[in-house]
């Protein structure tokens, strides 16, 4: 089938308007490959990183074409055959990939270092005597966009078992994620009150391993069937009503275990298992009916507008589009503004930010514009990498809109609610 | 062959040094489909045009040196039409898509003919003005294709096609000589209508570089409602009989079981999933006529065997449903790994034996086959559900194909309604509209194009088959 409807909605066809660059084009490059009609070169190898991996494109195509499938295959292929290979690049994806992402202590251990130096006024310094000049040119211009660690991580926040006030009606597993881990621990905390508020008891191991999307997303296929089988080994799916991840990009890979696993023996089943409980924290409040938010008494303050971006991999990955705005929707004093082109991809997009940062910066631009047309304060999103996208974004537009998640709303509104008693 | 494709680049690169020319392996496969299934062919170069003058460059030398040019917009043909020759400049107008100009005081739209006409119909709209004509793939269609392959859509019934809101073209000649023909005038019949004749032909006469559009007021109302059947004849003879009571809604589209349950697992919108046949019907118009013509056409169809008649409560829902239609085809993939799509048409009273007969070809075939269309312009889209690396089917697949294209003709029907011949069809040309029209082609093609540079091998061969 190449019926062309994916085009439209593809962001980098969008920009240069060649098939070549568009959805339609890259299966018929990945075929011809297949075929044995194109060699797998460096120009393909070049191709499959300038696709953001959005998935737009899956929730354009009625023909059901598993973009994400087929791109995931494409790009293992393509780190296997070598075509890309820089010894530069090798350095830096296998101490990135395999052993930074692999090692959940390490990698809190570089967090923590990392916090050391924005804390300790040595990254300002470093900035304020133009000692960033001295960055190689791409380090450069990436440094002013590297994100703010927290002094305290996940396992400093959250209990390895938390209980719910009043009766337990659900036992969950919470994922705490990497990225989201270091950056973003109060957003793992506000998800452990979000759930504990709504009767779930709460289950979040100390230490947890990257969940294997960063890897799945470049090609690293074996070592995300590794992290894949350590995950289900730590949260055993027949233990637990439901997993909880609330990071888009690591929910969308999460809950395709069964299909990476499904020939292996010892895990095929869990997996499937795992699958079907796997949930994104927006899908499981709606699915379990979440508490409406009571008003705070004598709560007359006019509304705050709030926008929502829709993070690629929950609306198109996940199909998950209603829910976030359900739960925006229930908190009181918020007035839901539509975003236009909301699930028009941010350039987040994993490390594409990182690796193609003219398209990203692009598509960054586009964003912050829709943003600031609406007149919200407040823009929420639910994926860590399009957290700090938009941050990144509004700060360098000087806007002072500030991003958060609904998750994070809605604890503040459960909170203001216990507030209000006194 | 790689090294003639990168010395041909050198060439027009030489003549033209801003001329976007690829000829990368990777570039060339991009280029060797549009949406037609089972065909592909490698061109040699891939130009982005991105001006007239650039265009009459490129083809002021592809006619000094005989080299086939094969223009492209967004590869959504249906009938290989854009599909490239061998050897061929792939000349693709993606990139010039500009709407130049929005005349409310005449009604018209100036556009490049890479703009894509669902920008064309928002930009309208935008102005409180309305462009009827809507393929099915309007969201990623250029105009310019459009106007090449005079495409229809849901609307065509009372709203016509393509040829009917073409108002004026600027076209590149193969020799590069650029004309403009027509103009903002509503009436004009100075000389042969020239624009006439680049409407419809498919990309072999010039290249269409600008369109100028005729737009329309907006109907003031709208009704849209779905007739359910358990019988795919009934659908058809209650079209029949909507005719004949002298009514033309806008829309009048069928869909069998097949296609509804592949739409419905596209769009999940509630289609009845165990209905044989849905009629999606739209009228619109002044209020009161919107009224009274959808009460007539409602008591129509239950008279004629529909089970149930229900109207689209909302703006919303009536959209989803159009909406959904338009994927028909797209969903159709879901079924098997080659979806085929054929274009056959016929007399509005003639559609209950088409539709008896393309059931009997499927069934003797043993081929699924599912369809759709536009049944109030008796246009019929049998869509093959098949494999094309299984060999025997295809084998019975092309017999089928020419027992529909014969009985459609048989019924004074023609075998393509709105995606044109190209390379898909024309071997049932002949047949349809007789040598001796096929001939006048052939000699107008000369008069245009002497040296047949622009899109060989598309509609006919230069000279009859031996």
């Amino acid at each position: 089938m190449h019926c062309g409807m994916c085009l439209p909605t593809c962001p980098t066809y969008d920009v240069t308007k060649n098939e070549k660059h568009s959805p339609r084009g890259r299966i018929a490059l990945m075929r011809a490959i297949a075929d044995d009609k194109l060699k797998l070169s460096r120009a393909f190898g070049e191709e499959m990183s300038y696709c953001l991996g959005c998935l737009a494109c899956e929730t354009a195509c009625p023909a059901g074409v598993d973009y994400a499938h087929l791109f995931e295959v494409a790009r293992a292929d393509v780190e296997r055959s070598g075509v890309m290979a820089s010894p530069t690049r090798s350095v830096v994806r296998s101490l990135l990939l395999r052993v930074l992402f692999t090692r959940p202590r390490l990698l809190r251990l570089v967090g923590r270092l990392l916090w050391i130096f924005q804390a300790s006024g040595a990254q300002s310094m470093m900035r304020a005597l133009g000692l960033t000049r001295l960055l190689p040119g791409r380090l450069r211009t990436l440094e002013p966009q590297t994100p703010l660690v927290l002094p305290r991580f996940s396992h400093q926040m959250i209990r390895p078992v938390e209980a719910p006030k009043g009766d337990k009606r659900y036992r969950v597993g919470l994922l705490t994620g990497c990225v989201q881990d270091l950056v973003f621990a109060d957003i793992n905390r506000d998800t452990a009150d979000v759930l504990l508020a709504n009767d779930c008891e709460v289950v979040t191991p100390a230490v947890q391993s990257c969940c294997g999307s960063l890897h799945a997303h470049n090609g690293e296929s074996a070592t995300a069937c590794v992290l894949a089988r350590r995950m289900i080994d730590q949260f055993d799916p027949f233990d637990f009503d439901a997993i909880i991840t609330n990071a888009a990009g690591c929910g969308s890979h999460l809950k395709t275990y069964g299909r990476l696993l499904a020939g292996d023996p010892a895990y095929a089943g869990r997996a499937a298992e795992w699958d079907r409980k796997l949930k994104d924290i927006n899908e499981w409040l709606v699915e379990i009916g979440f508490r409406i938010p009571e008003a705070k008494t004598g709560n007359n303050e006019a509304l705050r507008e709030v926008t929502y971006h829709e993070a690629c991999h929950l609306c198109h990955g996940q199909k998950i589009t209603k829910q976030p705005r359900e739960i925006l929707r229930s908190i009181p004093g918020v007035k839901l503004v539509e975003l236009t082109e909301s699930n028009w991809c941010c350039g987040s997009a994993g490390v594409y930010n990182i690796t193609q940062p003219e398209t990203a910066a692009t598509l960054q631009q586009r964003k912050v514009g829709h943003i600031e047309a609406t007149g919200a304060a407040v823009v929420a999103t639910c994926n860590p990498g399009c957290h700090l996208q938009l941050a990144n974004g509004l700060k360098r537009s000087c806007s002072d809109i500030r991003v958060t998640q609904p998750v994070t709303l809605l604890a503040q509104a459960y909170k203001n609610e216990a507030e209000s008693v006194f | 062959m790689t090294n003639d494709n990168s010395s041909l680049r050198g060439e027009l690169l030489r003549i033209l040094p801003d001329l976007d020319v690829r000829s990368e392996a990777e570039e060339l496969l991009a280029y060797s489909y549009d949406g037609t299934a089972a065909l592909q062919q490698v061109p040699s170069v891939v130009v982005f045009a991105r001006s007239t003058e650039q265009i009459s460059e490129v083809l002021r030398y592809a006619s000094s040196h005989g080299i086939p040019v094969v223009t492209r917009g967004s590869g959504t043909g249906l009938s290989g039409g854009s599909l490239p020759s061998p050897g061929c400049i792939l000349l693709c107008l993606s990139q010039m898509n500009r709407i130049l100009e929005l005349d409310p005081a005449n009604l018209t739209l100036l556009a490049e003919a890479g703009a894509i006409t669902a920008a064309i119909a928002e930009a309208a709209s935008g102005a409180g003005l309305f462009y009827p004509p809507d393929p099915g793939s309007m969201k990623i269609s250029t105009i310019g294709g459009n106007v090449a392959e005079n495409s229809g859509g849901l609307r065509g019934l009372k709203y016509g096609v393509t040829r009917n809101y073409v108002m004026g073209l600027e076209v590149v000649l193969p020799d590069g000589e650029v004309i403009w023909t027509g103009n903002k005038c509503v009436k004009d019949v100075a000389g042969y209508s020239l624009r006439d004749l680049f409407i419809g032909s498919e990309g072999t006469l010039g290249v269409i570089t600008k369109v100028l559009l005729k737009l329309i007021p907006p109907p003031a109302a709208r009704k849209t409602m779905l007739a359910v059947y358990d019988d795919m004849e009934n659908a058809a003879r209650t079209v029949s009989a909507i005719i004949s009571a002298k009514i033309i809604p806008c829309t009048l589209e069928f869909l069998d079981r097949v296609t509804i349950n592949c739409v419905e697992d596209y769009a999940s919108i509630g289609l009845p999933r165990e209905a044989e046949a849905l009629l999606l019907i739209e009228s619109d118009g002044h209020p009161a006529a919107v009224e009274e013509e959808a009460a007539a056409m409602k008591e129509i169809a239950l008279a004629h065997g529909a089970s149930s008649v229900e109207t689209a409560s909302t703006q919303e829902q009536a959209a989803g449903l159009a909406a959904a239609r338009r994927t028909a085809f797209s969903a159709l993939a879901r079924v098997g790994p080659t979806t085929i799509l054929e274009d056959a048409t016929v007399p509005r009273d003639r559609l209950p034996e088409m539709v008896r007969h393309i059931q009997e070809v499927a069934e003797r075939h043993q081929l699924r086959i599912g369809t759709f269309g536009h049944m109030g312009d008796g246009n019929l889209h049998p869509t093959f559900l098949t494999n094309e690396k299984d060999e025997e089917q295809m084998h019975r697949v092309e017999v089928a194909m020419k027992e529909i294209f014969a009985k459609a003709v048989e019924l004074g029907g023609t075998i393509t309604g709105e995606h044109g011949v190209g390379v898909a069809k024309k071997a049932f040309l002949p047949g349809a509209i007789g040598e001796l029209n096929v001939e006048v082609m052939r000699r107008m093609k000369r008069a245009f194009d002497p040296r047949g540079i622009l899109n060989p091998g598309k509609i006919f061969d230069p000279s009859p088959a031996a």
